[in-house]
């Protein structure tokens, strides 16, 4: 018995969990949203996600010089990621470029993963979308139209004519939730997202108070402030909630672990806050829709969310001025 | 198996790996041929050796003391005589003066001194006396002197003692076992504290993992209607004293305060055994139980060992350290000290020698934070550990302090739960440290 003792600082054993395993779950639970996306979209789904995926890969090992490509999983996921918020129209080498740009001004001039401000994704999309605006929105993006409710609900319906206007929101509720309307690849089907975030909230990767935070201040805004004459109207919140990329948003691009707060009530005003900007934008502002930008602002204020909601530690009675 | 909602915020759950021990019954170890016995052993002041080379002891005669209140004399754990007064490698990693007695063999204990063994008839200030000559530490680990603990100040009116079963610690079991085998002996110390201090309830704290425990000690109680057995949801640390007092009695102890601040005194289990021994009996501490255990050791085993004995010697009795041991903690794998050789003897607060195979615990890279919040929300003190050790790492000691590192419990949450594999613990613990020092030149 010869051989040396390790000695180290306590604790002597570490959970299982790393952060390849993390940004794996991550992949797992966009697996619904992926597939959901091809059975609508086609091959043209799988040709973006697969040539976002490699090439945020790519880019970062590159960048990284490092030799394995998937390396701690998270390029994959920014690339995973951007796919889903891009339109299934986009042309391949945009969603190239967006994939890029995503790894290299979304994370990489910063530092690399953890040390980003912004959602590199949404950075992606956002650079797309400054240079691209007609390709990235287009037609095929319902979202705007959605939102002037009162005004023109055919236009929502498309070529559906229903007469009356509770059958109209019956039928695309069901067709929101299932995820049969146009939109970004990943924005579709609530039930695909929501099944997707079940498993990081299970594997505790995510938080509820950043979705719920979301997602009921924009039900909240949207029921009382959200169309035309329907002002009130509990369904008016909930097309808002189910419509473009709210769900999504919530779920997998404000939960974003780098980019939000790791205060418990720092996560809780970073929810309120996305939804917050995200009705603004969608009810006064001129782009169609506000979730990219939302987020991104948010990302921004994070660090001083995180300054101004330290926890009171155990048993402090009053905070320390 | 009774689920029990009673836990804390926050925590982690470790394997627990209880299954190697928490089957085997104590057995007692002969008394070594040597021992090796620290003059510091306990929080506070070191004592002074009351030997010198040559003499000859009995087992249970005091051989160190000191003036200071916060002390605990250490007394000979076997018969025999001294044959070094000298510094000696201690599981702390320093070198503290200690006394080597060689055994004769013949184990001959020293008469006691009192002459009245029902403690319903002594006075508070008697069995308070006999507590510190017997040298009664926290056994859990803190080993904090128990006399201390139960001599409040007249403003702090206790209430409460709670009993510490939790044994929240992975891989250890000495807590258990001693539940399963000698409940009697634990109510009785329990019993005394409350005399003592003058408290009208005593709570049992056992995790729930420890069905067994949980059982024997309820009939031990029944019948008492001042002791109740809280069954505690087994999560880690839900034995650090201020958890447990949150969970068991209601009651949040103050930041920067103590369990007395809340009318609380809480005392591990194994420490009121001792308690028990000490006062109806006239027997000093000179053994305690420790667990061997972990996946590099042979045979593991929980054993009454006398104080002092070496922990290669234990080793060597449950099989040696296998070929691929890769560390030795002196305590459990969540806040025990690694040791670079087992040439150290077992002091007071030694609850557990655990040896870790190389599998059984990684040496990783530390990467970069990911900011996932896990040990955020693991902090059972409501830190925020990423900060803290950002600060810690940087030397930015104020920064330190406004994040409150002086709280830090040092339960070791944050590291086992970070997937970037930071050292957390590490950096807070030394910021802590760094805090506290300022705070006393202040
Ligand atoms: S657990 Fe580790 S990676 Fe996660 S926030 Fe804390 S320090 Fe950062
Ligand atoms: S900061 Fe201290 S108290 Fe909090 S989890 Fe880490 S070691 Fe435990």
């Amino acid at each position: 018995m010869n051989r040396k003792l390790v000695v180290s600082s306590s604790p002597h054993v570490r959970s299982i969990e790393s952060t390849q395993s993390i940004m794996v779950d991550v992949l797992i639970a966009l697996f619904p949203v992926a597939l959901v996306s091809v059975f609508l979209f086609g091959y043209r789904a799988l040709l973006l996600m697969a040539i976002t995926v490699f090439t945020a890969m790519v880019t970062e090992a590159i960048w990284l010089r490092r030799r394995n490509i998937f390396g701690d999983g998270s390029a994959a996921v920014t690339g995973l990621l951007l796919a889903m918020v891009l339109p299934p129209t986009l042309p391949w080498w945009m969603a190239l470029i967006g994939a890029v740009a995503a790894i290299i001004v979304g994370k990489q001039v910063y530092g690399g993963l953890g040390h980003n401000i912004f959602n590199p994704a949404l950075v992606g999309r956002a650079i797309l979308f400054v240079s691209w605006g007609s390709s990235m929105g287009g037609n095929i993006w319902p979202g705007p139209k959605l939102f002037q409710f009162g005004a023109n609900l055919a236009a929502v319906t498309g070529a559906t004519p229903l007469a009356n206007q509770e059958e109209a929101l019956a039928v695309t509720f069901s067709q929101l939730i299932t995820g049969n309307v146009a939109g970004c690849l990943g924005e579709t089907s609530a039930l695909a997202i929501i099944l997707g975030a079940f498993w990081l909230f299970s594997k505790k990767h995510i938080d509820w108070r950043i979705p719920v935070g979301y997602l009921g201040t924009v039900f909240v805004m949207g029921t009382f402030f959200g169309g035309g004459f329907y002002h009130g109207h509990l369904s008016t919140g909930l097309f808002h909630l189910l419509a473009g990329g709210v769900l999504l948003g919530a779920l997998f691009m404000a939960t974003d672990l780098v980019t939000s707060p790791v205060t418990t009530t720092g996560r809780l005003i970073f929810g309120i806050g996305c939804g917050v900007i995200t009705m603004l934008v969608r009810l006064f502002g001129t782009f169609p829709e506000g979730v990219t930008f939302a987020i991104l602002i948010m990302n921004a204020l994070t660090p001083v969310i995180d300054n101004f909601t330290v926890p009171r530690a155990f048993g402090e009675v009053r905070r320390g001025a | 198996m009774a689920v029990s909602i009673a836990t804390f915020k926050g925590g982690v759950h470790p394997e627990y790996f209880k299954e190697l021990t928490a089957s085997l019954a104590v057995t007692p170890v002969e008394p070594p041929k040597q021992v090796v016995i620290p003059m510091l052993q306990h929080i506070g002041a070191p004592c002074e050796p009351l030997v010198k080379p040559g003499d000859r002891v009995l087992v249970g005669e005091k051989i160190g003391e000191s003036e200071a209140f916060v002390s605990a004399p250490v007394h000979a754990t076997v018969s025999g005589e001294i044959t070094a007064v000298a510094p000696h490698a201690h599981p702390s990693g320093q070198m503290i003066e200690a006394i080597t007695i060689e055994s004769d063999g013949e184990d001959s204990w020293e008469q006691p001194a009192a002459v009245e063994f029902d403690w319903e008839k002594l006075s508070p200030d008697e069995i308070r006396r006999r507590i510190r000559e017997a040298g009664i530490v926290g056994l859990g680990g803190a080993a904090f002197p128990a006399h201390v603990k139960l001599a409040p100040p007249e403003d702090k009116p206790i209430d409460t003692v709670i009993l510490n079963g939790a044994e929240c610690e992975p891989y250890l079991t000495a807590d258990h076992r001693l539940m399963l085998e000698q409940p009697q002996q634990i109510v009785t110390g329990l019993l005394i504290m409350l005399k003592i201090l003058g408290a009208g309830r005593g709570i049992i704290g056992i995790e729930d993992n420890k069905a067994d425990a949980l059982r024997v000690m309820r009939q031990e109680i029944e019948g008492r209607p001042e002791l109740k057995v809280a069954s505690l949801r087994t999560c880690y640390p839900q034995g650090a004293e201020k958890m447990l007092i949150e969970v068991t009695a209601g009651r949040t102890v103050p930041a920067g305060g103590l369990p007395m601040d809340v009318g609380v005194v809480n005392h591990n289990v194994g420490t009121a055994l001792a308690i028990a021994r000490a006062v109806t009996e006239g027997r000093p501490l000179v053994e305690r139980v420790v667990t061997v255990t972990g996946g590099g050791v042979a045979r593991p085993a929980n054993l009454l060992v006398r104080i002092g004995t070496r922990v290669g010697d234990l080793l060597e009795l449950c099989g040696g350290m296998k070929e691929d041991t890769g560390k030795l903690i002196i305590g459990g794998p969540m806040m025990g000290l690694s040791q670079p050789h087992p040439d150290i003897p077992v002091v007071k607060g030694t609850s557990g020698i655990t040896v870790l195979s190389d599998e059984e615990f990684e040496l990783e890279e530390a990467t970069a934070c990911i900011k996932c919040a896990k040990c955020v929300d693991s902090c059972p003190v409501n830190l925020l550990p990423l900060f803290l050790a950002e600060a810690a790492e940087h030397g930015l000691i104020e920064r330190a302090e406004k994040y409150r590192a002086a709280d830090c419990i040092e339960c070791g949450c944050c590291s086992y739960i970070c997937p970037a594999r930071r050292p957390l613990t590490q950096w807070i613990r030394l910021a802590k440290a760094e805090v506290l020092k300022r705070r006393r030149q202040r």
